[in-house]
């Protein structure tokens, strides 16, 4: 059965990019994501790998489609700014990359060392040349996943979804 | 976990001549190269469509691999950097070796300086030992070579079964050897490479 995007828009999103063929998640943990990731690693036709710095995912994802394979790479937005020199592999290789962001630093932060990064996340993936969307709902994350997954594999574009933070809610300490 | 006999001394060997020893070897090995020296070797030994070379994107010549490996587990891929190149990415080491695959071959030509810019001297020549570092994380096997002598015993060696990642230190000669470019054109290198392994191409 179809997970309900407005209630459980993690799983709807991981439906849609196992429709969309994606075998292979790389990430750094964010909270927005933990269902997600949980949900790829439980899955044993995907291969997961862990991260030490969200860059590494950009170069496994780029060799992951030279051998066949489509990946995802997660990340929260304070990782965006790890990646940029090494989204410049991808964008003048024309390698399809798909990248979802949770962010922070935009909506009902508690941490005010999260803003920076949080507001230049898309300004900084423009300027080397990723196309960005934006999801503030949960079927609108879906929706967006499933273009966005097509625009990557099917039309070689590099492209980052951002999943805004008023969806993802407040930190819990 | 098992590691390559290390010659002592300082000496180093002549990095074109190595690099030709080990593509010799490769079989049907995938090539990644690191930016600079590293991609004018392989080239320098014949230019093919199972060599991936990489004329930017610092640090990402071993994950290149790691993705490379992953989606191909029936093939073995060779990686073929420089210390520069690597030392930017000393997280991959952690994370590759998390990965642990069994086809993934790490080759650092080590001439403790970074070459392309003015041979400024790097960590490698101030005590920085990437085959220990990457013992430490967990790599399978793990060496330091100094003489052609042992890059043709590490042929013999790569050729056998792996029990996981291993990475191999060639301490080389500093020097700039007359550059041998391999095409510029990144799409053409990632088609040329995706069509060899009889995927679509666009």
């Amino acid at each position: 059965m179809r997970a309900d995007p407005s209630t459980d828009w993690p799983r709807a999103t991981y439906d849609a990019l196992r429709a969309a063929d994606v075998r292979h998640m790389a990430y750094v943990p964010d909270a927005g994501h933990s269902t997600l990731i949980g949900l790829f690693e439980a899955d044993g036709a995907v291969v997961s790998n862990v991260l030490t710095s969200e860059e590494e995912g950009v170069a496994i994802a780029c060799g992951s489609w030279l051998g066949g394979t489509r990946s995802v790479v997660l990340m929260q937005s304070s990782g965006v700014g790890n990646c940029i020199n090494m989204l410049s592999l991808p964008v003048q290789a024309r390698i399809p990359l798909l990248m979802l962001v949770t962010m922070r630093g935009e909506w009902d932060e508690f941490n005010p060392w999260q803003v920076p990064m949080g507001r230049a996340t898309e300004a900084a993936l423009t300027a080397i040349g990723v196309t960005v969307h934006r999801a503030e709902t949960g079927e609108d994350v879906v929706a967006t996943v499933e273009q966005a997954a097509r625009m990557a594999f099917d039309s070689d574009q590099q492209v980052a979804v951002l999943i805004g933070q008023r969806l993802l809610g407040k930190k819990k300490w | 976990m098992s590691s390559v006999d290390q010659a002592p001394g300082t000496s180093t060997m002549d990095r074109r001549a190595a690099v030709a020893r080990l593509l010799e070897a490769r079989g049907d090995a995938l090539v990644v190269t690191g930016l600079g020296s590293p991609s004018y070797d392989v080239h320098a030994a014949g230019d093919r469509a199972d060599n991936y070379y990489l004329w930017g994107a610092m640090g990402a010549a071993a994950l290149v691999g790691l993705g490379l490996a992953q989606a191909q587990p029936g093939r073995r891929v060779m990686v073929i950097t420089g210390d520069g190149e690597q030392l930017m990415a000393l997280g991959a080491f952690a994370t590759i070796a998390v990965a642990s695959p069994r086809n993934l071959d790490i080759i650092v030509l080590d001439n403790e300086h970074f070459g392309e810019t003015g041979m400024q001297g790097s960590h490698t020549g101030h005590g920085i030992d990437l085959a220990r570092v990457a013992a430490a994380t967990g790599f399978a096997d793990t060496g330091l070579l100094r003489t052609l002598a042992d890059v043709d015993a590490l042929c013999a060696r790569l050729a056998m079964a792996a029990e996981g990642p291993r990475l191999h230190v060639l301490k080389v000669h500093a020097e700039n050897l007359p550059r041998s470019l391999p095409p510029r054109d990144a799409v053409f290198v990632k088609n040329r490479l995706r069509g060899h392994l009889g995927l679509a191409t666009c």
